[in-house]
């Protein structure tokens, strides 16, 4: 079985581009939303169930997703199946908060 | 970058540019963490700050001691997490941290070849280049290579020794003191110790070189 | 509860793809290589990784390889080695 997370060694690598940007402030957000849910007092998520999201994503989505796409797709898959937000919750806030 | 909404998290929703779907999709993931009462804006803003309050200016205070005080080094190497408490320093994630030391004979490189661990609580946010699919990939089957791309040719009978951090465990490499730093203060050696050089693909910087 | 393994003792990573979450690259199953060191016992993230207690904890390990043991065509020196943190259900005696 191949993981796609699994990357020690992975055919093909290229040069690693060393260009780095500072994280805009959506990319924070996600990364403290992410802690916050595993801080000892919440224990809503383990850090080893943001992995497992994060490693279940579609192969291909993701090699594309950029770093804090998976994170944001881990929180999401993970508050979802622990029943703290609902999809259609999620969908209608994102619409709610678009008019505004 | 939007520096400006750090100081307003009860209001995420103001945008001076049009929002991506990402940040239309975080937006809406707080605030209903907020309306459940599961956070509050400002456990947000101080996790935000919390993680901009880490950076390799930590790490460098740590290195830079190591440098000055053989027996500091002996208890960072012994015990890291207690050791830099005697510098004021919490390591507040959960994983636990060791120092490896770079020398003349061994040179640690570090990476995480399954997802990003890295020593956040020390050195910030990883950069992109650590997180990236093609550093993970090659640093373990051609450290070398990689190490030379970063600048860094070592000589081959230098060991490399490649550090995959795949359990709860965090890596900090103190590099080798620079030569020519012998009348400099701690201060001004920890100047010279890079973000880089604690993640082991540089060494520090030399005084000249500043 | 006491550690199967000491350091120097040399150990051959399982080969093995359960499906679900593990921690253990794929570069280094099947691979011998020694003991470097005893992290302690850790909660097993196999099963943390579903919600579950991660009991019983394991022992993690760090093993050290010989890079080239791990890749046949590998380019560097002779002395180049790799450490990994391996939990203990991973280990067989080499």
């Amino acid at each position: 079985m191949t993981r796609v997370h699994d990357r020690g060694g992975w055919p093909g690598a290229g040069p690693i581009n060393r260009a780095e940007h500072e994280l805009s402030w959506w990319e924070k957000r996600t990364d403290a939303l992410m802690r916050l849910m595993w801080t000892p007092e919440r224990r809503v998520i383990r850090v080893d169930e943001m992995r497992r999201a994060i490693e279940s994503m579609e192969p291909g989505q993701y090699e594309k997703a950029s770093y804090y796409e998976r994170w944001l797709h881990a929180l999401e898959t993970l508050l979802i199946e622990k029943g703290v937000l609902t999809r259609e919750e999620i969908e209608l806030k994102v619409k709610e908060l678009d008019k505004r | 970058m939007h520096d400006d909404h750090h100081d307003d998290p009860h209001a995420p929703l103001a945008h001076d540019h049009p929002q991506t779907e990402f940040e239309k999709r975080v937006d809406a993931v707080q605030a209903l963490l907020i309306e459940k009462g599961i956070i509050t804006p400002d456990d947000v803003r101080r996790a935000v700050e919390e993680m901009d309050s880490r950076s390799p200016a930590l790490g460098a205070k740590v290195i830079a001691r190591a440098w000055v005080d053989p027996a500091f080094k002996g208890r960072l190497l012994a015990n890291a997490k207690r050791a830099i408490a005697e510098l004021g320093i919490e390591f507040t994630q959960e994983a636990a941290l060791f120092a490896v030391e770079n020398t003349e004979k061994v040179h640690h490189v570090v990476v995480c070849t399954l997802c990003s661990c890295y020593p956040r609580g020390l050195l910030g946010y990883p950069p992109d280049w650590y997180k990236s699919l093609n550093y993970r990939s090659r640093v373990v089957v051609d450290p070398r290579g990689v190490l030379k791309e970063f600048g860094l040719e070592l000589d081959a009978n230098v060991e490399v020794r490649v550090l995959d951090s795949t359990a709860d465990m965090r890596y900090l490499v103190i590099p080798p003191r620079p030569a020519g730093t012998e009348r400099m203060d701690e201060e001004e050696l920890a100047s010279l110790v890079t973000r880089d050089s604690m993640i082991g693909v540089a060494r520090a910087r030399t005084p000249a070189l500043q | 509860m006491t550690p199967r393994f000491k350091p120097g003792d040399r150990v051959r990573v399982r080969a093995d793809s359960p499906p679900g979450h593990i921690r253990t690259p794929k570069y280094v199953q099947g691979k011998t290589g020694e003991v470097a060191g005893i992290h302690g016992a850790f909660r097993n993230p196999e099963t943390l990784a579903y919600g579950r207690d991660g009991l019983p904890k394991q022992f993690l390990y760090v093993v050290r390889f010989d890079e080239r043991d791990l890749w046949q065509q590998y380019r560097g020196s002779p002395r180049d080695t790799l450490l990994v943190d391996v939990y203990e259900h991973w280990l067989d005696p080499a």
